[in-house]
């Protein structure tokens, strides 16, 4: 269990000032000139040695992506960009900090920025966030009057930070859309290659991080990558903030060591699965976006990149969507896929035609109006769209329906047999006559 | 220069080049509907998907994947390239299953029905059966103008038609609204497209989402005849292809020629195929107590011949139009010079081109092509959007490409391309007379017509080319002085020097004037109707033409010819290349072939032309003009004869340079015979009439 000590986020419940006299009585802002003197390899150097992997869901070691950039500042300025666009069901971390600790994101993007010769930074808050961006540009605010960030500030490195809103569409989450809405074009994904840290933002190379990746950057340069490395179990190291919602006593965003187990977790901080731990059905450990794990796989498995994954499933944004045996899977999973219908971008067609085929199929399946051959087809569909597409959403809109069928197709055979068995729904006729 | 193995076939390809243009450069075919070589990569149909060897185990789009991206193997192999394997078949049959499930099966009623890249590919390389058992997507229709009719229900989505508007057409009023299953192609508020390349979006539509409306249900293209042939609304000589049924052309597309008009035409070229069918003259009239009534050849014939045996030759005039074919140019010319008659001129609006500067002086020396190596541009009383619009895309695809400046001397149009402009008229031409050498290797001048069609014309030539001599825009290796026609006809006339004779022969002006004053006893229009017929007094006029426009309305005697469609003669482009039409269907009725009716007619005469059929007459001006000889390629003309341009007498007027063309679908007696050209020109003038209030 992680000690308070060593927390990053002490203000992620907003008990405290979240302005800049709070953030700095909780050591923001502290000694941040002394990490950007030390140059930009000390401070990529020192976020590779730390380990940190990114926190907006794939899971990409961010020291790493940080030394893509071009060590050289060619004709084109660098960009760094910061993804608040958080949108995944289930994930609510990134508006924690921006309402309670928008003071370590700011700082962040300064470290982050001067560690890539980046002089400005777009901070893309989701559409719906409207508390969440005024504490934000408030923060910025106040950084710029201290003369924290701006140009000739006191940390000796000219550095700009706009917040940007969106317009509320998930696809902007996306780095590569987020960079396009940020030129003021529609959201839609761009092919890679060329990768942003090539062409990015108006062309020139850009970073794209997620909010919690960048806020936790000063915390790790002032008590030392060795410090935050030493958290967590090999390769998945750090703190991290889970995002607990469904079927437990007390929801929660907590802040926590990767690689406790998600029994843990879940006693610690959620007060336990709703009817106690035989009750649990099944959980999606990283967003809407990741199969689903039914519940005796996951009780003790650790929280952590490798082994959900090994679990062909995954931590992504750590959003633990628990479930338990009241919940209907079928229809909780074919509301995910109307959410994946919705928020297609409509660029590229596997995407475009196949989310919403999957979810009609999904939807009748749900009522059981389906024939079980259909099961097959639904995954077949399914992997029609994985790794087809331009962007990672067609396999986000693909896995948890691939998750429901591998682990519980039973139950959707069942629910067939169950309406095909009622001689009134037309289906078992249908059924009757083949 | 990269090497890539595709299919086990190693091959070296240039840099840059993608994995698709690889796999078509090793013989594998890869199907695609989003891709289009001319536009930017959209990668999002994703039916170009290939299997990659040691990367990502996913297909790639390889429309949009460069072959420096592929790493080597461990030991410096090629990277290896698969469009044969099961995971590419599986990906094709997986993209065209999600293209069809919401694409109505409507192939029978549709007409792109036999042309469409979604049924041949769906047959090579979809599956036969059926999973998809939900309702099919409806969409509503747009409203795209009167050319392109749209029915979105088939769309799907490749873009190609806004990616061609924005980038080619230079205007922004499609797009996509809307995202994922309900996106939709529409143009801005569902207005009618401003373009005057926009029917190339029938051509660039995989599917039958954008038909062409004038052709709607009207044929298949199976019933077909297609002829390859060259087009004459303008003067860029467009390669073209006529499709026609029986007697009838049903429509007009068009073919590549990287030279000329890259694959795109205008839309006067590709619409104006209706007014070939009505307002023709399909056989002789006389006028006889002041009506015209319906003659044969041999009445016709006799009446001429008996007004030029009673005229004496310097009474007699004779105005070629604009879409005479070099041939009859050139048969007008030998019967003027047999009969004496001094009084000829191919030039009806009444520029000075040809008379002085040889042909360096109305060529487009640069070549249309030349455009693209051109690093700064001036066009002078010259509009190309409306003059040549296929020309225009060439310079805007210059302008985007960067690094050409741009400036204009005239009408300050939307080009669609942005420009710094730099005066109205004459004036401003003649601060670049004494200017300092431009600073760019190669510069360009565009003379209009809207510069030289006028009294000054000469003089304004003049200037331009002492304009053109200060800022080094001919230098060894690069004639950058254009000249932008916009008759079809005029390179080629020039070329067989249809103008008047040296020796007080009377051009177009003083021509109509001796017509005004009553000095001239008759008058032949060989396709002439852009001229003031009110003026002509008592003068006997003669039409030789196809239409029954402005020229036959006046005429004593009407001799009915062939359309650009219907008979095989050479156009000279505005860069001066020779290029032949091939006759696609017949003209009408009694009408005939304009060089038979020309030979014919000397009999009755009694001065025939030496020349029984086209070949004798094409050997006989190939020994005036060898040029023509050599089809479709450019003879460079003599630059050093450029430098009697600056000898012409007279000065520059102050008046600004008028527009050569005011109404784009209006240009011609074919198009101002067409139903589809007026749809197109009134909601032109509503829409500059809005404008303007």
């Amino acid at each position: 269990m992680l000690a308070d000590k060593d927390r990053i986020f002490t203000n992620i419940y907003g008990f405290h000032d979240w302005g800049l006299d709070g953030a700095k009585k909780r050591g923001c802002w502290n000694g941040t000139k002394g990490f950007i003197d030390k140059g930009r390899d000390w401070m990529v150097n020192e976020m590779k040695a730390s380990g940190l992997r990114g926190r907006g869901g794939a899971g990409f070691p961010t020291g790493l992506k940080w030394s893509f950039m071009p060590k050289v500042i060619g004709e084109r300025p660098h960009y760094l960009v910061v993804n608040a666009d958080e949108s995944e069901p289930g994930t609510c971390k990134d508006r924690e900090i921006l309402r309670h600790e928008p003071h370590l994101l700011v700082e962040g993007c300064l470290i982050a920025g001067a560690a890539m010769g980046c002089h400005t930074a777009y901070i893309y808050v989701r559409g719906e966030f409207i508390r969440e961006r005024e504490h934000l540009q408030a923060a910025v605010d106040q950084a710029y009057e201290a003369r924290l960030i701006g140009k000739n500030n006191v940390h000796g490195w000219d550095f700009d930070v706009v917040v940007h809103h969106g317009a509320g569409a998930y696809i902007c989450g996306e780095e590569t859309a987020m960079l396009e809405s940020l030129e003021g074009k529609k959201g839609q994904p761009r092919m890679k290659p060329p990768f942003p840290a090539n062409v990015g933002l108006y062309g020139a190379p850009t970073t794209v991080n997620n909010v919690e990746s960048i806020a936790v950057a000063g915390t790790i340069m002032r008590r030392g990558a060795t410090w935050f490395s030493s958290l967590g179990r090999p390769n998945n190291v750090g703190t991290k903030l889970f995002c607990i919602s469904g079927h437990v006593n007390k929801p929660c965003v907590v802040e926590e060591e990767l690689g406790l187990t998600f029994r843990e977790l879940i006693e610690r901080h959620a007060g336990g699965v709703r009817g106690g731990w035989d009750n649990l059905l099944a959980v999606i450990p990283g967003g809407s976006s990741v199969r689903m794990v039914p519940a005796a796989q996951i009780i003790d498995t650790p929280m952590d990149f490798d082994s959900l994954s090994k679990l062909r499933s995954g931590l992504g944004t750590a959003a633990v969507i628990v479930m338990d045996k009241s919940t209907d899977l079928i229809k909780a999973i074919a509301r995910l896929a109307y959410f994946y219908k919705h928020e297609s971008c409509g660029q590229c067609t596997p995407c475009r035609e196949g989310t919403g085929w999957m979810w009609r199929v999904m939807t009748r399946m749900a009522e059981g109006r389906a024939e079980k051959r259909e099961i097959d087809m639904l995954l077949d569909v399914s992997k029609q769209i994985e790794g087809h597409t331009i962007c990672a959403l067609g396999d986000a809109a693909a896995w948890p329906i691939q998750g429901l069928i591998t682990h519980f197709r039973h139950v959707i055979e069942e629910r067939i047999d169950q309406y095909s068995a009622n001689p009134d729904h037309d289906g078992a006729v249908r059924h009757a006559a083949e | 220069m990269p090497k890539i193995k595709i299919d086990g076939t190693e091959i070296e390809v240039e840099n840059g080049t993608t994995l698709l243009q690889a796999c078509e450069q090793a013989g594998a075919e890869v199907p695609r509907f989003c891709y289009h070589e001319r536009l930017s990569i959209a990668g999002n149909c994703r039916m170009c998907l290939v299997e990659v060897k040691g990367g990502p185990p996913k297909p790639q789009a390889s429309c949009a994947m460069s072959v420096n991206d592929l790493r080597p193997g461990p030991n410096g192999e090629a990277p290896e390239v698969f469009t044969n394997t099961p995971m590419v078949k599986k990906a094709r049959e997986g993209v065209m299953e999600f293209l069809l499930i919401n694409h109505p099966l409507d192939c029978p009623i549709c007409d792109q029905g036999g042309e469409c890249d979604l049924q041949d590919q769906a047959m090579a390389y979809g599956i036969s059966k059926k999973r998809f058992h939900e309702n099919k997507r409806a969409v509503e229709d747009k409203y795209l103008g009167p050319l392109v009719k749209t029915e979105m229900t088939r769309c799907i989505q490749c873009t190609r038609c806004v990616r061609f508007t924005t980038e080619v057409g230079g205007i922004e009023e499609m797009g996509a609204t809307g995202r994922g299953e309900d996106m939709e192609i529409t143009t801005y508020l569902n207005k009618a497209i401003s373009s005057e390349l926009q029917g190339n979006i029938i051509d660039l539509c995989p599917v039958g989402a954008l038909t062409s409306k004038p052709y709607e249900f009207k044929a298949r293209p199976w019933e077909l005849r297609k002829t390859e042939t060259i087009d004459a609304m303008d003067a860029v000589g467009s390669n073209i292809r006529v499709d026609a049924r029986g007697r009838e052309v049903m429509r007009i597309l068009p073919r590549t020629h990287e030279d000329v008009n890259e694959e795109w035409i205008s839309d006067k070229t590709r619409f104006v195929w209706d007014g070939l069918k009505s307002q023709r003259l399909d056989r002789p009239y006389v006028r006889e107590f002041g009506k015209l009534r319906a003659a044969t050849w041999p009445e016709a014939f006799l009446r001429v011949a008996q007004k030029m045996k009673a005229s004496k030759p310097e009474r007699v005039g004779i105005i070629l139009g604009d879409l005479v074919g070099a041939e009859e140019a050139f048969s007008v010319r030998q019967l003027a010079e047999q009969l004496g008659i001094k009084n000829i001129d191919c030039r009806q609006d009444g520029t000075p081109l040809g008379e002085l500067g040889g042909r360096a002086g109305y060529l487009f020396n640069s070549g249309i092509a030349g455009i693209e190596e051109a690093d700064a541009i001036m066009l002078i009383g010259c509009n190309p959007r409306l003059e040549a619009p296929v020309l225009n895309a060439r310079i805007r695809k210059r302008a985007l490409k960067g690094g050409c400046l741009i400036g204009v001397i005239g009408e300050k149009a939307d080009l669609t391309y942005s420009y710094n402009y730099l005066g109205a008229g004459p004036d401003s031409l003649k601060q670049f007379v004494d200017h300092a050498p431009a600073q760019k290797q190669k510069p360009m001048l565009i003379v209009g017509q809207g510069a030289l069609a006028r009294p000054d014309g000469a003089a304004i030539l003049a200037n331009a080319y002492k304009a053109a001599m200060s800022l080094g825009v001919i230098k060894d290796g690069w004639n950058g002085f254009n000249v932008l026609h916009t008759a079809a006809g005029r390179v080629g006339a020039l070329d067989v020097c249809a103008l008047p004779a040296k020796d007080g022969g009377k051009n177009t002006a003083q021509i109509l004037d001796a017509a005004k004053a009553g000095e001239l006893d008759m008058l032949i229009l060989v396709g002439a109707d852009e001229i003031d017929m009110s003026n002509l007094g008592s003068t006997f006029v003669v039409y030789m033409g196809t239409h029954g426009d402005a020229g036959a309305h006046r005429a004593d005697v009407i001799l009915a010819g062939a359309a650009y469609t219907e008979k095989q003669v050479t156009y000279v482009n505005t860069e001066g290349r020779p290029q032949m039409t091939q006759r696609a269907s017949f003209p009408p009725g009694d009408a005939r072939e304009d060089w038979a009716i020309l030979r014919a007619l000397s009999d009755q005469l009694g001065s025939t032309l030496p020349w029984n059929n086209l070949d004798e007459l094409r050997a006989a001006m190939y020994k005036v003009a060898p040029q023509l000889m050599r089809l479709d390629q450019r003879t460079p003309a003599d630059v050093a004869e450029l430098a009697d341009l600056a000898k012409a007498e007279g000065s520059m007027s102050d008046e600004a340079f008028r527009p050569a063309i005011t109404d784009f679908y209006m240009t011609n007696p074919i198009a101002r015979a067409s139903k589809t050209m007026a749809e197109c020109s009134a909601l032109k003038n509503v829409a500059q009439l809005k404008a303007a209030e």
